[in-house]
């Protein structure tokens, strides 16, 4: 039967596509109350967009106060509050979800050959869940006075008005969401694969899931608890973090690192995963060292947890665990480094096509891999010393988390575009806006480590006048930025009024979404998926007219429907 | 001309500095070179092996186990050079030689004040003796503080329950910046300092003689040093302008409108109590900032800054 799928022209031709999860029901009552994953995932991908737009424009305002070195357009007062709410909602509403509840919540059941998630209502309650967190962050933003960072260092934060805590329950809350992201992900990919879907024959996409959905499982509840302990002082007057009360500042620290620091990996071990899916169909070459940069992942996922001490080499913790701690930081840095390696060496003697999700992940090989080679600078101890808390660290997790995240997120979102709305969008623009925001990136946080280095002080309102140069290069590198990502949001919107019908397989991906139609109806797969290795792209056949790419002669062996795989455990 | 160190790092003013910045350029170096070698590749393989036409066929690659150690084991080794000699810095780096010259350092919202071991008591600016191992006992009156002197690459944070410290022999005469690179607060940006870095004997001579202070002074004259010594400066403007607390200028005389709806003349007590017991009365608009560390200045440095604040009209 899946032969006959399979050397068919494609699912396209069934006039049961017709109907597909964008309109097989319109109400606004059946988006709200949906448990089709897909639908989730854009409703995620909308509530998401809006959070970044407003931590955007919160970082524009820092880099336009940053632009003279005394006050520009606001008071300190006001200008930590700015910085304080960009990083959190930056980090807890917009990149700890991005990859996992937009994009895994889309394609990751479809890279299953599965119908949906194995929880669909809890991963609807997630959703919600979400939105009560992002709703704590909006109370918190109303009634002011934040202006802690987003790190919530205590004794700063124990003291001051009460605002604070409703940013740290919204961190509280926004934690189950990931939390029920997480547990679904694991049993999905545990449970709901098709026949035939060996563990070494999941996407690389699959795996990174895999790794980020046990992290989020096993960190998000120590940062839970954190904020719970930072209740019980403020009402109970129980003494835990603050030295007035006879407890510990650096307590606190070890327990907001020891999530905030695995957090990292689950904000870019997505984006690992999104980069494989990136980087092979374009090239036509399975990735180089599959087993190495599937095992990476959770190599990365467990050593995430033994780091958290890097962020406190300067705090007064002992001279002995920083040493430790700086030598398995070390070690996170090889498995990064075998994954780097392996994506480019898969361009050897490939067929390379330039399209634009291709594009963005060049760009975010390039600034990955200096994000990457900055953190092994502040690994080394006594180098830290002199860069720590100062713009050198400001840009060095600016270049993993939007250069590495953000670039991988966009670049995918271009990918599964087609299949997310059945619409192609303009490559030429597509194209234009990558290059304007390597560009913009670049322009904007280059200067940010000759900056750091030689002494600037992070969280400043105002700065020595030295300084002040390299800052005017950096905010104007981040208005092309922002102008950059305009242009990207145009192309998606022009994409949406007036795009040209998308194939079912546009770029070439042997990943099993591609075997649905674009967009996918309801429960994604009209016929049962042939099940192949991911990255076989030898029966792909490029077909002229809006075609895209379809399957002609599968050169694999079938895999018996009938028989249950025994291999999955 | 003034130096003004490499493009990536301040002018070196510390024995520790030449180490650390040989380590820095190491990596920075080893960095670049792994950076452009993949760099490099990646664009090389992009421009040959780019697609000629759509349905082009592909060698599948054999994976080389070699090539997938060599990426293993050349950075491991890379790591732990990078790590060992790391390491050995930071430890020179935490533990300072015998016989170092003790400072007390305080921190508190957002100023910074040094004791000296003849018990003078000064805010603003530190000052260090040249060519000696000079150690800060640090700690901190309210939240967490850091040092930062980017010329001496030290850096550590002040913290309110324990005692910190850090240590550095400055090479050369000069002053220096100091900032706070821990979040603070309101003022975080404004807690700057100098360090200057004396030759021993002119060092012990203003040490001897606190900072320029004599018994004979005019009040006036001891209240501007005090003003200047003790951090006033940072919260409290003299030409008018807002900063953290209201300004000097015309502030003697005039009347004092406070958060709980009472007023009362800015007249010599209102001046003391306000220095003295700088939360008993907050004027309006403004927040319970001031550290209470004042109450350890004699009658006549209070009569002096007095004085001084009277000049300001």
């Amino acid at each position: 039967m899946s032969q006959t799928t399979a050397t068919d022209t494609g699912n396209v031709a069934a006039p049961r596509a017709m109907k597909h999860y964008l309109n097989h029901d319109k109400t606004i009552w059946s988006w709200l109350s949906t448990v089709d994953h897909k639908r989730i995932g854009l409703m995620y991908g909308v509530t998401l967009a809006i959070m970044f737009l407003i931590g955007g424009t919160l970082a524009l305002l820092v880099r336009i106060e940053l632009l003279t070195k005394g006050p520009t357009i606001m008071e300190a007062d006001t200008y930590n509050q700015v910085f304080t709410m960009h990083g959190i909602v930056m980090v807890f509403l917009f990149l700890v979800p991005s990859i996992p509840a937009v994009l895994g919540n889309f394609a990751l059941p479809m890279h299953l050959g599965a119908a949906d998630v194995a929880f669909p209502r809890l991963n609807l309650a997630s959703y919600y869940v979400y939105l009560a967190g992002g709703a704590l962050v909006l109370c918190g933003l109303i009634v002011g006075n934040v202006d802690t960072g987003w790190t919530f260092y205590t004794p700063y934060s124990s003291q001051g008005d009460g605002s604070v805590l409703f940013l740290t329950s919204a961190v509280f809350v926004a934690g189950f969401a990931s939390i029920f992201t997480g547990i679904n992900f694991i049993v999905t990919i545990h449970k709901m694969r098709a026949p035939g879907l060996t563990w070494d024959r999941l996407s690389l996409f699959t795996w990174s899931m895999y790794a980020v959905s046990i992290v989020q499982v096993l960190a998000t509840p120590v940062v839970g608890i954190t904020m719970v302990l930072l209740f019980f002082e403020r009402f109970l007057g129980i003494g835990i973090f603050d030295p007035a009360l006879g407890g510990d500042p650096i307590l606190y620290q070890h327990f907001f690192w020891f999530y905030s620091h695995p957090a990292v990996y689950i904000m870019i071990l997505p984006a690992f995963g999104v980069v494989s899916e990136l980087i092979a169909p374009f090239v036509r070459q399975p990735i180089n060292g599959y087993k190495f940069v599937a095992l990476s992942s959770v190599a990365i996922a467990f050593l995430g947890f033994l780091v958290w001490g890097h962020h406190m080499f300067v705090s007064g913790q002992s001279a002995v665990s920083s040493i430790v701690f700086s030598l398995i930081t070390y070690l996170i840095g090889i498995p990064t480094g075998v994954k780097v390696c392996n994506w480019v060496v898969t361009m050897y003697k490939g067929s390379i096509w330039l399209q634009t999700p291709f594009l963005y992940a060049l760009s975010f090989l390039f600034l990955f891999t200096i994000g990457g080679l900055t953190g092994i600078m502040l690994g080394v101890l006594a180098i830290d010393i002199h860069l720590h808390d100062t713009y050198f660290v400001v840009s060095h997790f600016h270049y993993v988390m939007m250069g590495g995240t953000v670039i991988a997120a966009i670049g995918a979102l271009h990918y599964w575009w087609p299949k997310m709305t059945g619409k192609m969008f303009s490559e030429t623009w597509g194209k234009v806006s990558c290059l304007l925001v390597f560009l913009g990136f670049n322009l904007t946080f280059l200067p940010q480590f000759v900056l750091g280095s030689r002494g600037m002080p992070r969280r400043y309102a105002q700065y020595v006048a030295e300084f002040q140069e390299l800052h005017q290069m950096s905010s104007y590198g981040a208005f092309l930025l922002g102008f950059g990502l305009f242009v990207a949001l145009g192309v998606f919107i022009h994409s949406m009024m007036a795009g040209k019908k998308a194939p079912p397989n546009p770029w070439g991906g042997a990943t099993l979404e591609w075997q649905c139609t674009s967009p996918p109806p309801y429960y994604n797969f009209l016929e049962p998926p042939t099940v192949n290795d991911p990255y076989n792209y030898k029966p792909l056949v490029y077909r002229d007219g809006d075609r895209g790419w379809e399957y002609v002669h599968p050169e694999a062996p079938e895999v018996p429907q009938s028989e249950p795989e025994p291999a999955q455990s | 001309m003034e130096d003004k160190g490499t493009l990536w790092l301040p002018v070196d003013a510390s024995t520790m500095a030449g180490e650390i910045d040989s380590l820095f350029y190491f990596t920075y170096y080893v960095s670049i070179a792994i950076f452009v070698a993949v760099i490099v590749a990646m664009v090389y393989f992009v421009i040959k092996y780019r697609r000629k036409h759509a349905n082009e066929r592909t060698e599948r690659v054999h994976e080389s186990k070699i090539l997938e150690l060599t990426w293993i084991v050349v950075p491991t080794i890379l790591c732990m050079v990078v790590f060992t000699w790391g390491f050995q810095s930071f430890l020179r780096m935490s533990i300072a030689p015998p016989g170092a010259y003790e400072i007390t350092v305080r921190a508190a919202k957002w100023n910074w004040e040094f004791e000296y071991n003849n018990g003078f008591v000064v805010g603003g600016n530190l000052h260090v003796p040249a060519d000696r191992p000079v150690r800060l006992v640090m700690s901190s009156a309210d939240v967490l503080h850091s040092l930062f002197v980017p010329a001496f690459r030290v850096k550590h944070d002040v913290i309110p329950n324990r005692y910190t410290s850090v240590w550095f022999e400055a090479t050369k005469a000069g002053e220096y910046d100091l900032f706070c690179t821990e979040y603070c607060g309101t003022d975080h940006s404004g807690m700057l300092a100098k360090v200057v870095v004396m030759p021993q004997d002119e060092f012990n001579e203003w040490v001897d003689s606190r900072g320029g202070m004599s018994d004979d002074m005019p009040l006036p004259e001891l209240g501007e040093l005090l003003y200047q010594q003790r951090g006033c400066l940072g919260c409290h403007s003299l030409d008018g302008s807002e900063m953290v607390g209201p300004t000097f200028q015309g502030l003697y005389g005039s009347q004092r409108n406070f958060g709980d709806g009472t007023t009362a003349e800015a007249d010599d007590n209102y001046l003391r109590d306000s220095i003295v017991n700088p939360g008993s009365r907050i004027v309006e608009g403004y927040q319970n900032q001031m550290p209470a560390i004042y109450g350890t200045l004699s009658e006549r440095e209070l009569s002096g800054l007095i004085a001084y604040i009277k000049a300001q009209q």
